[in-house]
Order: C-alpha cells, then sequence, then structure tokens
C-alpha cells in the first residue's frame, strides 16, 4: 500500500546500485573497523556503522520493491540500536573503571 | 498362624467402640494435673531464667519450691483416693477415628494405687535431690545452673507423662521423654568428651529397647483394639487370656498377644539396664551426682519395672516372658555385682550396684512377686539415692576424688559426721542386714523364688548375689568412711578451669587440719543442704522398714501384708503366687501338683478380678514358711558378706591405697582384673557390633567412592573432553570472535551462492 506523494514505481535496479555499494562500504569499513582496532569505543562505532550499513539497504531494497517492510524493520534496528548504544556504553564506562583503560586486551583472560 | 491372628483381628466388630471415659472408671479432680504440669512449669521458668542471664540460685529454689508442690499434690492424691481408679484428662490429643476402629490416645492420667505409689517417691526424691543439687551445682550459677534445672523439671514431667499417663502413647512419651533428660543430663559437662560418649551410649543403648516398646504398643493397638489402661485391662479378651494362662493353656492364646509382652519387655530392658542392654548405666555416672541419684538410681531407671507391674496380666498370658524376665534379671543381678566387686570408682561400684537391684527387681517381677519388686524398687530408691548423694558429697568435697584407694577415714574429718552416718545407713540397706527396709524387700524376692517351681536356681545365684552385694558395699565403707585417715585431692584440684572445678573453695577451711597434705588441699564438708538433704534421706531409709509392717489391709478381699502390697495388689499388678501361699502362676505347671489344686483359687486373684481365695496350704521351704526361713538365711548370708569385707578390707590396713585383699586377689590370678575390665562386655560389643559395622561402612564407603562417585564423574568428565577439543577458540580476545563470526558467515554466503548456482544450473 502506497501512501500519497511517493512514487508508484520502485526505484530501478541503476539506481538500486549505488545505494548498495554505499551500504556495503560502510558494512566493510565497520567491518575492518572492528576486526582491526582495539579500543572499545571505536569498536562500538564501527559496529553501529555495520547496523546503519544494514539498515540502508534495506531502506534501498524496501523502495525497489515497493513494500513496507524495509522501512519498518529499519525504525525498529533504531530503536534497538538506541537502546543498546546506552547500555553498550555504560558496560563501556564500567570496564574502564576496572581497568583503567578501553583496550580489549585488557580482557583477554575471559577465554575458554 | 500370626498372620490369620492378623487378618481377624482387623476384621473384628468389638474393635469399633472406645469410649471416651470408658465404663466404670469414673474422672478425678482436676487439680492432679498439677503434680505433671508444675514440673513442666519448672522447666520453663528456668528456660525463662536461662534467658534473662539469670546468676542466682533462683532456679534451684524455683524447681524446689515448685516440686515441694508437686510432691504435696501427690500426696494430697494418695490420701484422697477411695480405692477406685480414675482418670484426668488435660485435653484431647490424639484421635482417630475410623470405620470399625478408632485409635484414642488422650493427654489424660490414670491414677490407681499403683501410679500413687510410684508417683510419691519420684516427686518426694525429685523435691529431695533438687535440693541437694542446688547446693552440689553451685560452682556453675549461670547459664548452665539453669540449664541443668531446666533439665531437671522436664525430667520430672516426662517420668510423671510415664508413670501417670494412660495410656500406651502417654507412657511411650514419657518414656522417651526420660530417656531425653537422662541424655542432657549424661551430657551436662559437654565439654569433656567421656561425658559426651557416654550421653551418646545412653541414648544409642536405649533405641534398642524403645524399638521394642514402640512395636509392642502397636501391636497391643493391634490386638486388642486399644491402648487406654481402662479400656486394655478390662478387655473380656485379655481377661479370657489369663484365664487360659493359669490353667496353663497357652495354645489357645494367639501367638501375637504372647508377643505384646516379649516386646515391651525389651523395652524394659533397655530403659532398666539390664543384660544385655546394660552397658551404659555405669557409663552414665559422668552426669553430675545428683542426675545419678535422681535418674539412674531411683527413678527413671525403675520405669522397666513399672512397665512390666502394670501390664502384668499382658506378661501372665506370654508363656516365655516372665521366666525370661526372671533370668535376664538373676543374670544382670549377679554379673553387675560381680563387676561391683572389683571397681574402684566408688561412684561406679554403686552404678554397678544399681544395675544388680534392677535385676533383683526384674527376677522379682518374674518369680511372681510384683510385690516384691515393687517393694525393692521403693526402698532401693531411697537407700540407693541415699548412697549416690552421699558418694556426691564425697567427690564435691574431694575435688571429683572418688578411687577408694585414695580415700580412707573420712568419718574423722570434721564436717563429714553426716555424711558417713548416711552412707552406713544406705550400705547397711544396700547389704540386707536384718531388719533394714532393704532386708525386707529383698527377702521377699528371695523367698518368692525358692518357692516358685522351676525358679530355685535363680533363687541359689541370687542368694550368692546377696552375699557378693554386701562385700563390695561394705568395701566401699571399710576403705573410706573408716580406718586410719588419709586422702588426695582429685583431679579438679588444680584444674579450675574444668566444668566442675571448685575454685577458691577449696582454701576456704584452710589450717583446721593440718595433715600430710603437701599440695595445701582441704576437702570442703557439705554444707546446709546436702546434710539436710543426706540427713532426711537417711531417716526416709530407715524408716521405709515401718512400710514391711504396716499399711496392711482386708479392703481387697483378702489380706495384703503390708503397704507395698496393698497398693500393687490394688492395681493392675495385682497378683499373688499359689507358690508363696498367695496365689498362681507357672514356670512349669506341668510337674507341679499345685498349680492344679490352687488354680482356681488362683486366678480370681489376677487383675483385680475378684476376692482371692485362701489357699489351704502354702508351699515350705525346709518344712517353714518361706519368708521366715528367708529371714535367717540371707541374714547370714549378707554377715559372710560384711564379715569377709571387714577382714579384707578393714582390719589392719594402715594406708588408704593397701589392704589384704590386694594378696587375696593375687590368688584368684587374672579374674579380678577381668571383672576390674568389666568382663570385656564393652570390648565384646565393639567386636561383634561396631567392628563389623566399620568394617561394613567402610567397604560401603568405598563402594561409594569408586563405584558410584565414579559414575557421576565420569559423566561430569564427558564435557569437559570435549571442551578441551574446542576450548582453544575461545581466546579472550574481541577480535577473534569477530574475526570468527566473519569467517563463518562469509563460509555460509559461498555456501548459499553455490547452492544458488548450482540449483539455478539445473
Amino acid at each position: 500500500m502506497l501512501t500519497a506523494g511517493v512514487s508508484e514505481y520502485g526505484l530501478p535496479a541503476s539506481v538500486l546500485a549505488p545505494y548498495l555499494f554505499v551500504s556495503a562500504a560502510m558494512f566493510v569499513i565497520g567491518l575492518i573497523g572492528f576486526l582491526t582496532r582495539k579500543n572499545l569505543i571505536i569498536m562500538f562505532l564501527c559496529t553501529e556503522l555495520m547496523f546503519q550499513a544494514a539498515g540502508l539497504a534495506l531502506i534501498a531494497f524496501g523502495r525497489h520493491h515497493l513494500g513496507e517492510d524495509g522501512q519498518t524493520f529499519v525504525i525498529f534496528v533504531l530503536c534497538v540500536a538506541a537502546a543498546e548504544a546506552a547500555m553498550a556504553l555504560a558496560l563501556v564506562v564500567l570496564l574502564f573503571r576496572r581497568r583503567e583503560t578501553l583496550s580489549a586486551e585488557a580482557w583477554k583472560e575471559l577465554n575458554g | 498362624m500370626i498372620a490369620q491372628t492378623l487378618s481377624g483381628t482387623f476384621l473384628q466388630p468389638t474393635l469399633a467402640m472406645a469410649p471416651d471415659v470408658p465404663a466404670g472408671i469414673g474422672t478425678g479432680p482436676k487439680w492432679v494435673l498439677l503434680i505433671p504440669f508444675l514440673a513442666a512449669l519448672a522447666a520453663c521458668l528456668n528456660g525463662v531464667y536461662a534467658a534473662m542471664g539469670n546468676k542466682t540460685r533462683l532456679p534451684a529454689w524455683t524447681t524446689v519450691a515448685l516440686l515441694a508442690v508437686s510432691f504435696f499434690a501427690t500426696l494430697a492424691m494418695a490420701m484422697g483416693f477411695d480405692g477406685n481408679a480414675y482418670t484426668v484428662k488435660a485435653f484431647d490429643w490424639i484421635q482417630v477415628h475410623g470405620e470399625s476402629a478408632s485409635f484414642i490416645a488422650n493427654f489424660s492420667f490414670y491414677v490407681d494405687t499403683l501410679t500413687i505409689y510410684w508417683m510419691l517417691f519420684v516427686t518426694g526424691l525429685a523435691t529431695l535431690i533438687a535440693l541437694y543439687a542446688s547446693e552440689y551445682m553451685n560452682h556453675d550459677l549461670g547459664v548452665s545452673y539453669c540449664r541443668f534445672f531446666a533439665a531437671f523439671g522436664l525430667f520430672v514431667f516426662s517420668m510423671a507423662c510415664l508413670v501417670m499417663g494412660d495410656n500406651l502413647v502417654m507412657l511411650y512419651l514419657g518414656w522417651e521423654g526420660v530417656g531425653l533428660c537422662s541424655y542432657l543430663l549424661i551430657g551436662y559437662f559437654y565439654k569433656k568428651p567421656e561425658a559426651v560418649a557416654a550421653a551418646k551410649k545412653a541414648f544409642i543403648v536405649n533405641r534398642v529397647g524403645d524399638l521394642g516398646l514402640a512395636l509392642g504398643l502397636y501391636l497391643a493397638y493391634v490386638h486388642f483394639g486399644t491402648v487406654e489402661y481402662s479400656v486394655l485391662f478390662s478387655d473380656e479378651k485379655l481377661l479370657a487370656y489369663v484365664e487360659a494362662a493359669k490353667v496353663g493353656a497357652f495354645d489357645q492364646i494367639p501367638a501375637m498377644a504372647q508377643w505384646i509382652a516379649l516386646l515391651l519387655m525389651v523395652g524394659a530392658f533397655g530403659k532398666s539396664a539390664q543384660f544385655p542392654l546394660y552397658v551404659w548405666l555405669p557409663d552414665a555416672m559422668e552426669g553430675p551426682t545428683p542426675v545419678s541419684a535422681l535418674i539412674h538410681a531411683a527413678t527413671m531407671v525403675t520405669a522397666g519395672v513399672y512397665l512390666i507391674a502394670r501390664f502384668y496380666p499382658v506378661f501372665l498370658i506370654s508363656e516365655h516372658a516372665l521366666p525370661i524376665v526372671a533370668w535376664i534379671g538373676t543374670i544382670t543381678a549377679f554379673l553387675a555385682a560381680t563387676i561391683g566387686m572389683a571397681q574402684f570408682d566408688i561412684k561406679r561400684i554403686m552404678a554397678y550396684s544399681t544395675v544388680s537391684q534392677l535385676g533383683y527387681m526384674f527376677a522379682g517381677l518374674g518369680v511372681l512377686t510384683p510385690t516384691g519388686g515393687a517393694y525393692h524398687v521403693l526402698t532401693h530408691a531411697f537407700f540407693k539415692a541415699l548412697l549416690f548423694l552421699c558418694c556426691g558429697a564425697v567427690m564435691h568435697g574431694f575435688a571429683g576424688q572418688l578411687d577408694l584407694r585414695k580415700l580412707s577415714g573420712i568419718r574423722r574429718v570434721p564436717g563429714w559426721g553426716i555424711v558417713s552416718l548416711g552412707m552406713l545407713v544406705g550400705c547397711l540397706n544396700l547389704a540386707g542386714v536384718p531388719f533394714t527396709a532393704g532386708y525386707f524387700s529383698k527377702d521377699t524376692i528371695l523367698a518368692e523364688a525358692f518357692v516358685t517351681p522351676g525358679a530355685s536356681m535363680i533363687g541359689w545365684i541370687l542368694l550368692l548375689t546377696a552375699g557378693m552385694t554386701a562385700y563390695y558395699t561394705f568395701r566401699v565403707f571399710f576403705r573410706v568412711f573408716v580406718g586410719p585417715t588419709h586422702y588426695e585431692a582429685g583431679d579438679d584440684h588444680h584444674d579450675h578451669d574444668d566444668d566442675h572445678a571448685h575454685g577458691e573453695e577449696h582454701h576456704h577451711d584452710a589450717g583446721e587440719h593440718g595433715d600430710h597434705h603437701a599440695d595445701g588441699f582441704h576437702p570442703h564438708a557439705p554444707g546446709w543442704a546436702i546434710n539436710t538433704v543426706l540427713a532426711v534421706l537417711t531417716v526416709a531409709s530407715l524408716a521405709a522398714t515401718g512400710l514391711y509392717f504396716v499399711g496392711g489391709s482386708k479392703d481387697l478381699g483378702y489380706k495384703t501384708k503390708h503397704y507395698a502390697d496393698t497398693m500393687v495388689s490394688a492395681s493392675t499388678a495385682s497378683y499373688h503366687s499359689p507358690y508363696s501361699a498367695h496365689a498362681f502362676h507357672d514356670d512349669h505347671h506341668g510337674d507341679d501338683d499345685h498349680s492344679g489344686d490352687h488354680a482356681d483359687d488362683a486366678h480370681k486373684a489376677l487383675a483385680g478380678v475378684g476376692p482371692r481365695g485362701a489357699i489351704d496350704e502354702p508351699l515350705m521351704l525346709f518344712g517353714k514358711d518361706p519368708h521366715k526361713v528367708m529371714y535367717y538365711v540371707s541374714g547370714i548370708v549378707g554377715a559372710i558378706g560384711i564379715a569377709l569385707a571387714w577382714v579384707f578390707h578393714y582390719a589392719g590396713r594402715k594406708t588408704a591405697g593397701e589392704c589384704r585383699m590386694d594378696g587375696v586377689a593375687r590368688l584368684f590370678g587374672p579374674i579380678p582384673r577381668w571383672a576390674e575390665n568389666k568382663w570385656y562386655v564393652d570390648e565384646l560389643y565393639d567386636a561383634i557390633i561396631r567392628i563389623p559395622l566399620r568394617v561394613a561402612s567402610h567397604l560401603m564407603h568405598w563402594f561409594d567412592k569408586l563405584v558410584v562417585d565414579g559414575l557421576v564423574n565420569l559423566a561430569g568428565m564427558m564435557p569437559r573432553v570435549f571442551g578441551w577439543f574446542v576450548r582453544p577458540s575461545q581466546s579472550g580476545v574481541l577480535q577473534g570472535y569477530a574475526a570468527g563470526m566473519v569467517g563463518g558467515v562469509a563460509i555460509l554466503l559461498v555456501v548459499i551462492v553455490l547452492a544458488v548456482r548450482l540449483g539455478g544450473g539445473s
């Protein structure tokens, strides 16, 4: 079901492609950042980047298929991300208080 | 056969009726309830004092006062008794009503002459001994003092429930209650390992007996459909069995009914320290002496005698119960006397003597004279309490010294006159010196033993035991109380931290006697409370003789000889052996002419069924009245025992430690040492019970450890083994996990892409 002011045609594949490229680039940047950096806050920001990359792809596909599912889902993702951000930052603060450092290496002893 | 009887009993419709207050039994005045509940109140108040941190003698005075009121209530109960048994109900307790049968055990009390007889000396002695303990325990003022008197009050309450309860469940409640108090008071000095061990031993050995009692209770209910005395003892079935038993027709009595007595008997053996369950009583002397005197000499240990006397009709209908009781009693009396002869600890000698005298009581019950048994209970209660309290005074004054080789001639130490006199009177009674109470009560049992067919062997053994009793009793007296004055302090003298150290008190009378005590030890003489109690008990022990000559009655339709006889004959224990010129039963009915002759007369005497006919020709011993003969025979035997003690332990003795007996004992080789070591009975029990149990438990332990634990641990180890393979992947490095995830997703992607490709291709 389309609402007023929205084109009745979906995004054509040629227009969709750049959105997906940007999304993929954001995701890969986030992934690489997550894998290479040790700072907990940076790593956390990288996960947010990957989140948003996924969200962008969802919206793009939603426009492509003229469905509302993509947008609905992204709103959920944003809500969860906001809540998770609050918690994750609180955790980071607590972790910092314990070790006086933000390095993920400091928690290496939590191995199996 | 038992199975048949069981089903038959369950189906019997007659079990349905068990009226609340049975016909023929009235209710008594409510103030009778004061007797047990005042004692309970004393226990509660002492608990409150303990909580309030009372450090005065208030607990003792409270207990003495309440018990004294309880005693006077008992006295009033005795005075107001009109000859008809009655019950007094405190409250409904257990009432289970079924379709065809109901189980009723109310918290109510049954008062007949036997109850009164028992309660008189229980409350009387409890009051006196509480007064004694007020002084004896004064080194422990504070929580321990309150604890002592709380247990003391609880004991009297439990004993009252045991003796006065109107049903077997009440008796069982009291039975366990006195057992608990006994345990608590034996273990009073709980910092002493021996006391704790003795308390546990008493409790555990009693468990064996209590199992018998519980099973007997159960069987009595199953067979007779009631546990209430008033219903049980007027039960037609029971009366019919008693009739059958009189003519020796035991085959007409169901085996299950006969088993009741055999099971109750086991309970009695446990509580009254009979062979083979007597081993706990000597060890129970670890408790404070007032406890030994009250619980382990005068009252609690006579509960078994009470049980058998109360259930005498039930014992009569069992073919083997009374002969077993007689023989066990005889064996116990003899065995304990042999051990008592070789001990050196005076309190222990008295303990073995208690076991031995309890054996006499059981033998008396077994040879058909519940009167003799009950009379000996009464006389023994007084003189044995007196003896124990005298020993306690010595122990108290001489810093825990109880070794008769280290005490001598106490009579001459200033302040010990009453103790010595009390000891003399107690010893005369215990030794059965003519015209003492102990002499008459013991003679009753001995005479009956000789005239009851098949029991003459019992008589001879008991007679020999009487001589041994006289010997070991006067061995103590001659060594400790007379002879050259010499004494050494006990272990408590230097050990001021010990529970019964008397601290500075030893030094109060320093300088009064300047004899050979390099360490400055001076015994402190007993104070007024101890002396008063000893004096009262001395008089009571002497006065108990009078009971042999007064209190006879003709109210029962036949003549009773003396107070104890009257009291026992008017109760459920009523029974007179035909053999003794008094009534009937038979260890060996078949081989005796008289049983047939007198059966008719005799059975009427049972259980108060009716008046007992006169018996024309009483059985004779050496052609005379057996009681008269026994007066001389046992008097002579007692005198021989005392004479031997005189020769070996008094004459020519110069020091406390050495006497002529040392030389004589050597003639017997190792036997005295064996006797001193209690014939190694404890060791025997160790070997046949404890060691096998220990071995078995070790085997079980290893089975548990290897097999059971092995299986459990094996199950627990499996995940650990699997985990060992995958554990390295959990490196603890965050990036490592992320890389793993990325790798995993990548592989999945590849798989999906390939699948789509291949799927698309097909």
